[in-house]
């Protein structure tokens, strides 16, 4: 490896050595001082258009932009000289006069990046003419999962730049120049309309109120206080370990047990897991995927279609819908567990617990907005009734906390409510890249071998992916069951990615050919659910490495690991569904998809 | 059918100049100089062309004045209203061209036939007033000599 | 013609009667050789911005690549500028020969000009040059293409990042520098992108000489210069005359006797009044320009000049930097709030502070050069804006 480069610089007066290339801004950092930005995303390429960053160089005539410029031997920099100071303020006072800025009408008031930059610059008479009566701003309000409000947008492009490096979507761009340059959709049509998967990456990403989830916080109090209805509420397991970000604690905390006591001081009925169901998708998915390769080695079926895929990722099925839709027959046909658990909520639940399904309202809270549109789908409604009633972000949630002046922190832990409470370890993983696969494998291996997975642990660490990366692994299955003996020998090849980017590049390989996979496991978001876009903001690399580790530590630290031995699991196929993939499974569990328009 | 006319004009430029987005812009002009225009579908199927998303290709045309996103005429008339022709009369042109035509800046005639726009500088600033028709530049104008122009392109 | 305003006839001078003479006789000269004589010679760009040549075409070669690419920036597109047209129009066969000396130079394989749509008439007659180009690289063994790719209105792309972006099939925003074209151009490949006279100067150094060449102009202003002549003048039109003339004499040429104002460098450059005419020179050391001299005499109105360029910028901006984009919007309303009476006169001084921030922060040089007219404009002409 060759060794980096150190550079020395001098910022406001202190020296700083970094590494060749270091940006300015990130040097300055090293020298603990924070310069403002609006632009810049960790996560993404630097753009340098907002111009807030700009900083002094000694010799220079102009400013430059920290974000965008690479350090220099011997570079002077000064980030706080009047010179500095007006022209971030005149900058901010431009974005301001173009801005819709009454704050307390915005759904982002309180979390604007821009709000916090002009309170820091005590921008209280504005300098500048009101533009915004001139521009002709339009909100796009059709979308079930997000709101679009140009009036609100700073033109940064964040959103434009992750829905194309991360998501290689690009349902969003930059239209026009000058003026009336914008962020917009293909002929402007509503979001709706066009290819995107509503991951709400933008949304996590977008600095302002310019792009935010729809939500349903007000719904869900009121079915909270209406005494006629039962509301049951399920929490995604990428939830628990990223809520406390939203009510001020530090990333990576494990708060299951606070959240489970925050929900049930907040009214809900019943508190229950959408891990519970996870371990459920585990069963189905797993057999279905043992039944797809007897069918296709046994049978010689040629119609079987394999690779199998994860289908739990609603941004992911609807991007496949959108750009592969050849390969529909090829996601495994389990409803995500946010869906099972709404088919069963109103069926299964309703019976135990003696209620009309009527009267139940099923409300989930999970790190993603793609869940929103998921639960709106004509297909989601197997129990006779809208499956999922109203899906809340994590953030959502967090401002239910704050609104009913809970201590959060101060919570004691509680447990969840029974039934379909109950969950494992392997449920816990869904919430990181890899850990569908992760979790079907300590199922299907043993169901195959009789034996535990040959792993430390449980821990099948080859297929735990990393972020940004594309992990491929293959299993060898020997000293098989009797009745799985066709599987003696078969090496099985998985492989997992997360970020849609990633996905393109997956199924763009299997399409040509050049990937022989039996299991693909896809989550749209980086990182899995636990970067989604509904997690709380700012979400980036650092930060989901931290939700990563609480992932697969709360899975260590369960009693229960793999899904199979999920009593509550045992239960409800002894009780209600009898086996896996059968008649009731099919009828509740199981869905199809929707081939749509790439263009 | 018309699609299917659309569709050869649009293979018949991307085999020209390939795949790559390089060639986007000269596809799009190509499409502008034989329909005047850049309509959604045409876009939607230089994306699927050129596998970029629909609204990179929106993006980018709606960035140059040149690629018009909505329906023209067979002529479009662009006067150039910077400083020097600006100087030199251009409102008594463009006032020649609305009369004559009977329609307004930004308007197309209603047998599809002229549009007429204002435009930044053409590059004839010693020449002013000056407008382009299509690609032909004609400079150096008055009113007297735009009603000529203006109803020679009538007779065509 | 007045003493000081010196005709030249270096540019448009007739070709040779063999057909890319000098070409022919610089190809077999070394690289470094040809360098140096661009070095001796002086030359700057013709662009507007004005750096030297040679380092331009030393840094690309020197970057370690796989290709290279050599443009030629022929998107003309600044208020007041048509010189470019009468080159293309007049000798292109220089503008090609100087690109393919580049190409040996630097060594690259393929050339680019980048042509505004505004000029799409030009075509035919370049395409028919380029074949004749062709035949006789064929014949002289050389290795490199010449391709035209057109813009379509677009005043941004003639910045040079935005132009790379366009011809990628981009949007024309300009790109954060560093990197540099000589190190990361078109394709992210080190590309050298000169304008247009640029490249029959570099023709014109390798025929005559430096020595020849650095007798025209001034210390830091080698050479002449294409003029292109208009506003409220007799002698609208084009005219290669020689750097470093004081812009009095100018006037005195071209002035119709009534000048009040001459704008040096279209709308992105400066405005001077009567009284400074004495002591401006056009040229490197003093008013650099792009070529383009437009002259006001008293029946104008200043505003309305500066209204004009706002709106111009307003709409060319590529809109992607915060204060180009609101800031030429602010100041155009900003001049019209004045006039109105609905801002107070000192809000001038507002706009003022405005623009130097503009020039100071802007991504690129159009946002930074609106200060340019705006300031020297309000400043030199305050009681127009007023009322």
């Amino acid at each position: 490896m060759t060794k980096t480069k150190k550079i020395n610089i001098k910022i406001d007066g202190i020296n700083v050595s970094v590494e060749e290339g270091t940006t300015i801004l990130n040097a300055a950092l090293n020298a603990n001082i924070h310069i403002p930005t609006l632009c810049y995303h960790k996560d993404l390429c630097v753009a340098g258009n907002c111009r807030v960053c700009v900083v002094e160089l000694k010799g220079a005539k102009n400013l430059v932009a920290s974000c965008a410029m690479p350090v220099s031997e011997g570079m002077e920099v000064f980030t706080n000289t009047g010179k500095v100071r007006l022209a971030r303020k005149h900058i901010v006072e431009l974005l301001l006069s173009e801005h819709n800025a009454d704050c307390t009408k915005c759904y982002k008031n309180g979390n604007c990046e821009l709000q916090l930059l002009a309170s820091e610059m005590l921008t209280g008479e504005h300098m500048f003419l009101d533009l915004v009566p001139d521009q002709h701003y339009t909100i796009d309000m059709f979308n079930p999962a997000i709101i679009k409000d140009d009036s609100r947008c700073i033109r940064c492009q964040r959103c434009v730049r992750t829905c194309e490096e991360l998501q290689s979507v690009s349902a969003l761009g930059v239209a026009y120049k000058g003026d009336k340059m914008k962020i917009s959709t293909f002929f402007e049509h509503p979001m709706f309309e066009v290819v995107c998967t509503n991951c709400g990456q933008c949304v996590n990403r977008c600095p302002t109120g310019a792009l935010v989830e729809r939500n349903y916080v007000d719904e869900v109090w009121d079915a909270i206080y209406d005494p006629t209805k039962h509301v049951v509420v399920q929490t995604a397991p990428a939830v628990r370990i990223a809520l406390g970000e939203s009510l001020g604690m530090n990333p990576g905390k494990i708060v299951t047990g606070k959240m489970v006591a925050a929900l049930k001081r907040l009214g809900f009925d019943s508190v229950l897991d959408t891990d519970f169901t996870a371990d459920l998708t585990i069963i189905e998915e797993g057999n279905e995927l043992l039944t797809r390769l007897k069918r296709a080695l046994v049978d010689k079926d040629k119609k079987v279609a394999l690779p199998m895929a994860t289908s739990c990722s609603p941004g992911w099925i609807k991007f496949i819908e959108h750009t592969f839709p050849e390969y529909l027959p090829n996601l495994s046909t389990c409803k995500s567990p946010q869906q099972m658990f709404g088919a069963l909520a109103k069926t299964y639940y309703a019976q135990k617990r003696g209620l009309d399904p009527k009267n139940i309202v099923s409300v989930s809270i999970m790190p993603c907005t793609a869940k929103k549109f998921e639960a709106n789908r004509p297909e989601m409604r197997s129990s006779g009734y809208q499956d999922v009633d109203y899906v809340l972000t994590t953030r959502e949630l967090g401002i239910m906390i704050k609104q009913a002046g809970l201590a959060f922190e101060s919570l004691p832990d509680e447990h969840f409510d029974s039934i379909m409470g109950e969950s494992t370890g392997a449920a816990v993983i869904f919430g990181s890249t890899g850990g569908v696969m992760e979790a079907a494998l300590r199922t299907a291996y043993e169901l195959v071998t009789g034996r535990e997975v040959p792993f430390d642990g449980l821990n099948i660490t080859p297929v735990r992916g990393t972020e940004g990366e594309i992990r491929e692994a293959a299993i060898k299955i020997t000293d098989v069951l009797p009745e799985w003996k066709f599987l003696e020998g078969v090496e099985l090849k998985c492989v997992v990615a997360n970020g849609l980017a990633n996905a393109k590049k997956v199924m763009q390989a299997v399409k040509d050919g050049k990937a022989d996979y039996h299991f693909i496991e896809i989550m749209a978001c980086p990182g899995g659910c636990l970067g989604g876009g509904g997690q709380p903001i700012p979400t980036d690399r650092e930060i989901r490495n931290k939700r990563k580790e609480a992932i697969y530590q709360e899975d260590k630290g369960m009693p229960i690991r793999k899904s199979h031995e999920n009593p509550e699991i045992k239960q409800i196929y002894a009780e209600f569904l009898e086996k896996p993939l059968g008649h009731k499974s099919h009828e509740l569990l199981h869905t199809h998809y929707t081939p749509r328009k790439r263009y | 059918m018309a699609t299917n006319n659309n569709n050869q004009i649009i293979k018949t430029l991307v085999d020209k100049y390939g795949r790559d987005r390089t060639s986007l812009m000269p596809i799009l002009q190509g499409i502008v100089e034989q329909k005047n225009y850049l309509s959604d579908t045409d876009m939607t199927e230089v994306a699927r062309e050129l596998d970029l998303s629909a609204a990179q290709v929106y993006g980018t045309a709606t960035f140059y004045s040149f690629l018009d996103t909505v329906p023209r005429g067979k002529y479009v008339i662009r006067v150039c209203k910077t400083i020097t022709c600006d100087m030199h009369g251009k409102k008594l042109i463009v006032q020649t061209i609305e009369n004559m035509l009977k329609i307004k800046v930004g308007e197309t005639t209603q047998d599809k036939k002229f549009t007429l726009l204002q435009t930044n500088c053409l590059g004839w600033c010693h020449k002013g007033p000056s407008m382009l028709i299509n690609d032909e530049v004609y400079a150096d104008l008055t009113p007297e000599k735009t009603h000529e122009i203006i109803a020679e392109y009538m007779n065509k | 013609m007045s003493e000081l305003v010196q005709r030249v006839d270096l540019i448009f001078g007739e070709y040779s009667d063999q057909k890319y003479k000098t070409l022919a006789e610089t190809v077999g000269r070394s690289n470094e050789d040809i360098i140096k004589d661009l070095l001796d010679s002086g030359l700057k760009g013709r662009g507007g911005a004005g750096f030297p040549t040679a380092l331009k075409w030393k840094f690309t070669m020197e970057q370690p690549a796989d290709e290279r690419f050599v443009i030629c920036n022929a998107d003309e597109g600044e208020p007041g500028t048509f010189k470019d047209r009468e080159i293309l129009s007049k000798v292109p066969r220089k503008v090609f020969a100087g690109m393919a000396i580049c190409g040996k130079v630097i060594g690259a394989k393929r050339g680019f000009m980048y042509l505004r749509g505004e000029y799409k008439s030009l075509l035919p007659g370049l395409l028919k040059e380029i074949e004749i180009y062709d035949e006789t690289a064929k014949k002289l063994g050389i290795d490199f293409k010449i391709e035209i790719r057109m813009g379509s209105g677009a005043y941004i792309c003639g910045e040079e990042s935005a132009l790379f972006e366009s011809m990628e099939g981009k949007r024309g925003e300009p790109r954060n520098k560093p990197p540099y074209p000589t190190v990361s151009g078109f394709m992210n490949k080190p590309t050298v992108i000169n304008n247009v006279e640029t490249f029959v100067n570099v023709l014109m150094i390798c025929r005559i000489g430096p020595i020849q060449f650095r007798k025209l102009g001034t210390h830091d202003s080698r050479g002449s210069k294409v003029f292109s002549v208009s506003g409220d003048t007799p002698k609208a039109g084009i005219y290669e005359l020689e750097l470093g003339m004081p812009l009095a004499e100018f006037v005195e040429e071209f002035g119709d006797g009534d000048t009040k104002a001459v704008q040096v460098g279209g709308a992105s450059g400066f405005c001077v009044p009567r009284k400074k005419f004495k002591d401006t020179i056009i040229g490197f050391e003093g008013v650099p320009t792009g070529g383009s001299m437009m002259i006001f005499n008293s029946s104008r109105s200043m505003y309305n000049v500066l209204h004009n360029y706002l709106e111009f910028f307003e709409e060319e901006s590529c809109g992607q930097c915060t204060p180009c984009r609101v800031g030429c919007q602010q100041l155009r309303k900003g001049i019209e709030a004045v006039k109105r009476g609905d801002k107070p006169v000192v809000y001038l001084e507002q706009l003022m502070k405005l623009s130097e921030t503009m020039k100071i922060t802007a991504k690129c040089g159009l946002g930074q050069s609106v200060a340019n007219s705006f300031s020297s404009i309000v400043s030199n002409f305050k009681e127009e804006m007023i009322y």
